[in-house]
């Protein structure tokens, strides 16, 4: 039914401009054709995929189908969906009470009080609620794996990232989101900040690097299924391990700790040096304040490490289905 | 016939239960390595607020935090975070029905079941960390984090009893969440709560101790303390003598009175139940 709907947009679309998207409605029934277009001598490859700047397009318009295709089934159990949002929403909640026990008890972390701690909190849920909304496709992704559907998803002329991550979608995940955006207001106007345009960049910047980080450790541990195939609830162990350790700043742990969090997964580098910069709190491990500008830079960095992962699992992919 | 014989069914099922989870070795060691990390995560967070902190912000010292961080590692499958999915599939799709032919009590049934899967599922990860805690991270020169003995031998025998306790009491706050399943069908609203309640007021979040004294001393009594804060702190010393006795018996007497409440809901909700299909 909705497919129909879509083909019919399409048609409309392309008898006006011959529009990307109308590329991209048509390819999927072009699947059914195989048949056809090799009797008229077509390549099997069918059109020429947009290049470039349009391609970009292609796949955004692409994404916002998927999008609009996964809030409306979603909003079809409106009480389910409510509940999750509650859910997602009291977890956080709830470790964020544990950070203001802690404080009430202690007074601060390191030199860290609660206001501060809300901003690091605040930024770091609120990059990871994104990533989770957008990611949650390569959650499930060791699913297609196993049941050898990511097939599917080969041969249709698309990037196979674009589709895994179109798969799904949680809105469910903005109860989190909106539980750390009030957190990260809350820290941001209790913290006493050196407001100027440049923190006002390193704040936007953090937010989209931590959404960036945790995008690219969704689709790595994905990747890994190519190998393993099964599951090994790995992506809620090192996306929770991340949360988790990303929570404080890097100073409250051991020295293998932090260099693990600096140098492997760094959701340390990316949370810790620009926030420390944002509320102008000198680094006691020495860094220059510049650098809380420059770390975000490793979220991209790893971000490129695990689509190179995923480019050599996809290759690696022998199917699981017969 | 003999009680022995009328036992029979209910020590089948927990024998069965146990070998079935005990063949996910990989899910074990996953969890293990999880479980580690997590506790070496929250030791050096709670170790980093004791040193920035006065020192006398709390009774509860740092020589108590690190056997119960690592204990609730060690015993984290005992405590009731999810529902065994193919009961609560079970009384969702009514399977259930087929139970019910059975010459058994269900109630006995789902409750041996989910004791030998809280066992199987803890059995692996708490040897292997209690290896590590107790033995390995001494050697790695982290001798301040490792498990130490209990704090006597009155502590190590109550400790024994009330984790005993807490793996029943565990076992009935699902088995009443189950009974409930008759009227809410669905299990969506048990798996996103539950582990955040369990969390948080069996005191893996934050050791109990160590909130807000009011609201430490109304978790206190609340059922959820039983299933991790009163056996750990028995183990650390930091909970003795008399008010030790206290909070087994309030664990004893939270566990008879969700029993008895999941039998009256488990009838009340087989009594309206209405299966459907051929």
């Amino acid at each position: 039914m909705a497919a129909d709907r879509g083909d019919g947009a399409g048609g409309r679309a392309g008898d006006g401009d011959g529009s990307a998207a109308d590329v991209a409605q048509r390819r999927p029934s072009g699947d059914g054709d195989a048949r056809g277009g090799a009797r008229e001598g077509t390549p099997r490859t069918g059109p020429a995929r947009p290049a470039g700047w349009a391609a970009l397009v292609d796949a955004g318009r692409l994404y916002l189908r998927y999008l609009a295709a996964h809030l409306r089934a979603q909003l079809q159990y409106p009480a389910a969906f409510a509940l999750q949002a509650a859910g997602t929403l009291l977890i956080t909640a709830v470790e964020f009470v544990g950070v203001w026990a802690l404080v009430r008890r202690f007074g601060n972390v390191r030199g860290w009080e609660l206001p501060e701690l809300a901003v690091l909190y605040g930024l770091l849920m609120l990059g990871f609620s994104t990533a989770e909304m957008v990611g949650r496709g390569f959650d499930l992704f060791s699913r297609q794996v196993r049941g050898g559907d990511f097939d599917r998803l080969l041969l249709r002329p698309r990037h196979t990232v674009l589709q895994v991550a179109g798969a799904e979608f949680a809105f469910a995940r903005l109860g989190r989101w909106l539980q750390a955006a009030v957190i990260l207001t809350w820290g941001l106007t209790a913290a006493a900040i050196p407001w100027n345009a440049a923190r006002v960049v390193l704040l936007v910047e953090t937010a989209a690097a931590v959404t960036v980080l945790f995008l690219g450790v969704f689709v790595a541990t994905a990747a890994l299924t190519f190998w393993t195939v099964q599951s090994l609830e790995l992506f809620a162990i090192v996306s929770n391990g991340a949360v988790d350790a990303g929570s404080y700043p890097a100073t409250a742990y051991r020295r293998f700790l932090r260099r693990f969090l600096f140098y492997v997964l760094p959701v340390g580098t990316v949370t810790y040096f620009p926030v420390a910069a944002l509320l102008g709190r000198p680094d006691p491990l020495g860094t220059p304040e510049w650098f809380g500008w420059a770390a975000p830079a490793a979220a991209p960095l790893f971000l490129a490490a695990a689509l190179l992962l995923w480019r050599l699992g996809v290759r690696h992919y022998s199917s699981t289905g017969s | 016939m003999t009680l022995s014989r009328r036992l029979a069914p209910y020590r089948g099922v927990l024998r069965m239960r146990w070998r079935e989870t005990l063949q996910y070795r990989v899910a074990a060691v996953a969890g293990f390595g999880t479980q580690l990390y997590w506790g070496l995560l929250r030791l050096m967070v709670l170790a980093a607020f004791y040193e920035s902190g006065p020192a006398g912000a709390t009774d509860f010292d740092f020589e108590h935090v690190v056997p119960y961080v690592w204990l609730g590692q060690a015993l984290l499958g005992l405590f009731p975070m999810r529902l065994d999915n193919e009961l609560a599939d079970g009384v969702r799709s009514g399977v259930v029905a087929g139970e019910l032919l059975r010459p058994i009590d269900l109630y006995s049934y789902w409750f041996w079941r989910m004791v030998a899967w809280r066992l199987a599922l803890t059995a692996p990860r708490c040897l292997l960390m209690l290896v590590v805690a107790v033995a390995l991270l001494p050697l790695v020169g982290l001798g301040e984090w490792a498990l130490g003995a209990p704090a006597g031998g009155a502590a190590a025998g109550l400790y024994l009893l009330a984790t005993a306790l807490a793996l029943l009491l565990g076992v009935a706050v699902t088995a009443t969440l189950l009974s409930l399943m008759f009227w809410t069908v669905s299990s969506e609203g048990a798996r996103y709560v539950l582990p955040v309640i369990v969390w948080f007021g069996g005191g893996l979040v934050v050791p109990l101790p160590l909130l807000p004294d009011g609201l430490a001393a109304v978790l206190g009594y609340l059922p959820l303390a039983g299933l991790m804060d009163v056996p750990f702190r028995i183990y650390t010393g930091h909970l003795a003598g008399a008010e030790a006795l206290l909070r087994l018996g309030l664990q004893l007497g939270w566990l008879a009175a969700l029993v008895l409440l999941g039998r009256w809901l488990l009838a009340r909700g087989l009594r309206r139940v209405v299966i459907l299909g051929g």
